[in-house]
């Protein structure tokens, strides 16, 4: 076959491997580049965050408007320490908002939900959101139920 | 006793001979500074182990994705929960059988004709005129051949997985009817595109690399007998087939934490 040929050919079966990378990026694993999202940084304390872990949704009306970054024990009050990062186009949240611990579908992974609040100061960078919902403990839910009948 | 120990003996020495020279026949080949006059050389391996293995790597993706896709709903929908169907198959295809399916293809249509070719080269003593007009076998046979499996086997094995999936598709959406919005997004929502598919690509590039070595090794290695040849290209298949499964075992338990 001629050289001019197999170069041809060549090039379209690199070209049509790098087609099929793109699709697997884009179609099948919804790869997205974010341009640096802006993002300011909330912290919040929990009794019990349930199963939530890094990475999960922060959501507001269902919209979801940052994730979760770091989850640590507060060593004095044996709280759940709660670090989420919120975009920053999302900057009128009122200080007595509720962050709540919600339950994707029946058996979907936890989110946080914010409820906003009334007062006119909005949270900004570094600031704790004090009024917060733990995560409902099926176990508890049940052990209470059962005290409640005997 | 003493037999039987010297027996054990001899026989682990001469594994060990046919590693290191395999290893630095490897070494050797891949080490050679790639000129650019061989671009063609590489050309038209690339084409030999690649292009040719296209139709044949598109239309067994095609028959697994549905089949996956298939079995997986006739499951799915006893939870009702054919909507996964989408996410199960292309997690499969992307990490596990992308990659093996598309190794053991290319160990059989490509691996295969690498040794034969490479052995009756041998046979025919071409290899050892080479030497005698100062051309280095390795570095104008080998290497183009090590290298054109190294940079085809990634891309067949992506068009394994894109075929795949189109194929699942079409059976799941077209055909049983799953909705079709609920396929992709959950397929969207659980790939994750370093987690699932870079590391479905490095074991596609590890493929590429051992079947490649495994044949040219045992095709340079070959008795220079027709039986020899023979013999060689059986060996090729059967010892790449079974190294891309067992190296697949142990790159999935590395690679996805366990």
């Amino acid at each position: 076959m001629q050289m001019r040929t197999i170069e041809i050919v060549v090039g379209t079966f690199l070209l049509a491997g790098l087609i099929s990378l793109a699709i697997l990026a884009i179609r099948v694993s919804g790869f997205t580049v974010n341009p640096d999202q802006q993002t300011y940084t909330v912290v919040a304390k929990f009794d019990n965050i349930g199963g939530l872990v890094v990475r999960s949704k922060v959501s507001i009306a269902g919209v979801i408007v940052g994730t979760v970054t770091d989850i640590s024990l507060d060593q004095e009050t044996f709280m759940a320490e709660v670090v989420m990062n919120i975009d920053s186009d999302v900057n009128e949240i009122s200080r007595d908002t509720t962050a709540a611990i919600l339950t994707e579908g029946l058996l979907g992974g936890k989110f946080i939900g914010l409820s906003i609040g009334a007062e006119e100061d909005y949270l900004k960078e570094g600031d704790e959101i004090y009024d917060t919902q733990s995560a409902i403990i099926l176990e508890e839910l049940i052990g209470k139920f059962l005290l409640g009948q005997f | 006793m003493i037999s039987r120990l010297r027996k054990l003996g001899q026989y682990l020495l001469s594994i060990m001979s046919v590693l290191g020279r395999a290893g630095e026949l490897w070494w050797q080949a891949v080490w050679r500074r790639p000129r650019l006059s061989n671009a063609p050389l590489l050309m038209r391996q690339i084409y030999q182990l690649g292009v040719l293995s296209v139709v044949i790597i598109a239309l067994s993706g095609f028959s697994i994705g549905a089949v996956l896709a298939l079995q997986g709903y006739n499951q799915l929908v006893k939870y009702g929960a054919e909507s996964a169907l989408g996410l199960g198959v292309a997690l499969v295809l992307v990490m596990e059988i992308g990659p093996v399916v598309s190794g053991l293809l290319f160990a059989g249509r490509a691996g295969s004709a690498v040794t034969a070719e490479i052995g009756l080269m041998k046979a025919t003593e071409q290899l050892s005129s080479m030497e005698m007009i100062g051309v280095d076998p390795l570095q104008r046979i080998i290497a183009p051949r090590i290298w054109a499996g190294f940079i085809s086997m990634p891309i067949l094995s992506l068009m394994f997985c894109v075929v795949g999936i189109w194929g699942a598709s079409l059976v799941g959406v077209n055909w049983l009817g799953v909705y079709e919005g609920a396929f992709w997004s959950a397929m969207q929502e659980g790939v994750d595109f370093e987690t699932h598919v870079l590391k479905g690509i490095v074991k596609s590039v590890v493929f590429g690399l051992v079947v490649t070595w495994v044949a040219v090794f045992q095709g340079y290695d070959a008795e220079p007998t027709s039986e020899g040849i023979a013999a060689a290209t059986t060996r090729t298949v059967v010892y790449s087939s079974v190294a891309v499964l067992v190296l697949d075992f142990f790159l999935t338990l590395v690679m996805f934490n366990f």
